[in-house]
């Protein structure tokens, strides 16, 4: 068997999904004078300022306090506000998890919250910065779906969504470039997949910032003979079950690829789908359950077997399970 | 309601909470009875509210954010017509939407989901900001334990509300000086707490919470700060034997002290 090689693809225009979210807030807000943004003294790492510029009165800032800003996310909705809660995901997630369960959704609070910067994005300030948990705490909490786009259109269409949609969300959003993966115009539909290659030999999952890598991963499955079917799942809860089930029983053998720990995420979540419905073997990538050392995002998602050719010589290896 | 009604209004439900805490064969009965004077002040007098109409956006806002003492705020509710009053028998039942809790996807009047304790005030923070933000008139309450104010998420309301200007919010922390397991005094003393509300920028007034003219006079007031409303109050209020007693936090009394408890409450009627 031939080893397989790095294709030498163009470079890539970049984007980071921050810009597409802070736009199209600003948009939304033009024609809603509903629409709140609520931070923790995040501003600039939210991209809040062209909303701050344009609709200061409209920006309310708790300081430094997540479980504060949670709770008043929950009281503006209640006082009829649309709140868009934005902070770095670690903190929004981990500091005011009980707040987001027992204000956010148990309460089924009308509270958008965006986490920003998730994953591994805040790379080299280390683990404590990184958010490789929050699928995990987040996806078993009942009324909140789960979403976590993987480019500028689909972070554009997903905040649409949010703000038409009746009830809480957390929108998992990064830093790290990436590249356009769907067509402008882009309609975000929770919980259904978005198939972006057909095939018939494995299926490969992702959402956020691997997405590309995994359809990378496929074009070099595709020179060894190997067609991967390539599915983005940006909603991690409710699952698109049917687009799984499908996967399973058509191309026999499913790879999620996540940037989350390894525990409770996406993968997790498709292997719920598959034991209950359609068993295949599986292969989970993301953190393998440990704390980064220092490096950027894309070098340690690479140290965790998820650059593009790593991710085909796994679905290889899990094709040959089949 | 007059003081007198209002008095009358709240021993009526003091005997209710013990019945169906009694009967329920649980509940935390000592917090309740300590917080009645302040529902029922609330309810009957100073909540500008709409039983029929419990999501009007115009109504006042009232969070317990002693969400542990719900059998007291259903009554509440349930008196002042929100709910049917013969519902109250399926407090803690299979099944009933009254839960140890408040459900505020369940119970009309209940404004937000409470129970893990601390979360109360700044979504009240949050309901005050909201009316700024969009020129509502209506008030927002909440009330806290004392005990509860050992919870940092409450300081980080509390700055919050000074800095956003919420002359529109009221916090009534019930200072029965007892929590789950032991004196205030003894576990965290956070008391007194008008030096530190007030050091925060807020107005604060003293009352006894459990003396219904001053519970009235300190709800109905206004100023052009946040203003908290420290009750002194007694745990097991109006019950002789539960008065002060850490132990009536959640105890449920038996037969006897059942009978004796409601001889006392009714005697009072």
């Amino acid at each position: 068997m031939n080893a397989l090689t790095q294709t030498g693809a163009p470079a890539e225009k970049l984007h980071d999904c921050r810009d597409a979210f802070a736009e199209t807030l600003e948009r939304l807000a033009a024609g809603n004078d509903t629409i709140v943004a609520v931070c923790n003294d995040s501003v600039g790492s939210s991209k809040l300022g062209g909303f701050k510029s344009k609709f200061p009165e409209r920006l309310v800032n708790v300081g430094i306090a997540e479980q504060n800003m949670i709770g008043v996310g929950a009281g503006l909705a209640n006082g009829g506000r649309l709140p868009f809660v934005c902070a770095a995901a670690c903190f929004l997630t981990g500091r005011a998890l009980e707040q987001i369960k027992a204000d956010i959704s148990y309460s089924n609070a009308n509270v958008k919250l965006i986490g920003i910067s998730s994953g591994m994005a805040y790379g080299e300030l280390g683990p404590t910065h990184h958010s490789i948990e929050d699928f995990a705490w987040t996806r078993v909490l009942p009324n909140l779906p789960v979403i976590a786009p993987c480019d500028r259109i689909e972070t554009a269409a997903a905040v649409e969504w949010a703000a038409s949609y009746d009830g809480p969300c957390f929108l998992r959003l990064s830093r790290v470039g990436v590249p356009d993966l769907l067509p402008e115009g882009h309609v975000f539909v929770p919980g259904r997949a978005n198939l972006l290659r057909d095939g018939k030999d494995v299926t490969l999952i992702a959402n956020g910032t691997l997405t590309h890598r995994i359809l990378k991963a496929a074009a070099l499955l595709a020179e060894r003979g190997v067609e991967a079917r390539v599915l983005n799942m940006a909603t991690v809860r409710p699952i698109d079950e049917e687009a799984i089930i499908s996967a399973a029983r058509e191309t026999g053998a499913i790879l999620t690829a996540e940037e989350h720990s390894i525990f409770g995420g996406l993968g997790s979540a498709v292997a719920e789908v598959v034991v209950d419905h359609q068993p295949v073997p599986m292969k989970r990538l993301g953190v393998p359950g440990v704390y980064a050392h220092t490096g950027s995002a894309e070098m340690l998602l690479d140290e965790y077997g998820m650059a593009p050719l790593a991710i085909a010589e796994a679905a290889l290896a899990l094709v040959k399970r089949k | 309601m007059q003081t007198q009604e209002l008095e009358r209004m709240a021993r009526q439900i003091r005997r209710r909470d013990l019945q169906a805490v009694f009967e329920a064969g649980a509940g935390h009965i000592g917090g309740e009875m300590s917080a009645i004077d302040i529902l029922t002040a609330l309810y009957f007098r100073v909540l500008r509210i709409y039983p029929d109409q419990p999501k009007h956006p115009g109504r006042d806002r009232f969070v317990l954010s002693k969400g542990h003492t719900a059998c007291a705020l259903y009554i509440t509710l349930a008196k002042r017509g929100f709910l049917p009053e013969d519902e109250i028998s399926t407090f803690l039942k299979p099944g009933s939407r009254l839960n140890g809790h408040p459900n505020c996807n369940k119970v009309p009047g209940v404004e937000t989901n409470t129970g893990p304790l601390g979360h109360g005030l700044p979504v009240a923070v949050g309901m005050a900001k909201a009316a700024k933000l969009s020129g509502a008139d209506y008030r927002t309450f909440v009330m806290t334990g004392d005990g509860e104010m050992q919870e940092g998420s409450n300081w980080e309301a509390i700055m919050a509300a000074a800095q956003f200007g919420l002359d529109n919010l009221t916090l009534v922390v019930d200072h029965n000086r007892f929590q789950q397991g032991a004196a205030l005094a003894d576990t965290n003393d956070i008391a007194p707490l008008r030096p530190k509300l007030e050091a925060f920028g807020w107005e604060v007034t003293e009352i006894n919470g459990n003396a219904m003219a001053e519970v009235v006079t300190a709800l109905e007031y206004r100023g052009a700060r946040p203003h908290c409303v420290v009750a002194h109050t007694n745990k097991g209020h109006g019950i002789s034997f539960m008065q002060d007693r850490v132990d009536w936090h959640h105890k449920v009394p038996n037969k006897e002290q059942y009978e004796i408890a409601l001889a006392e409450l009714s005697e009072a009627l």
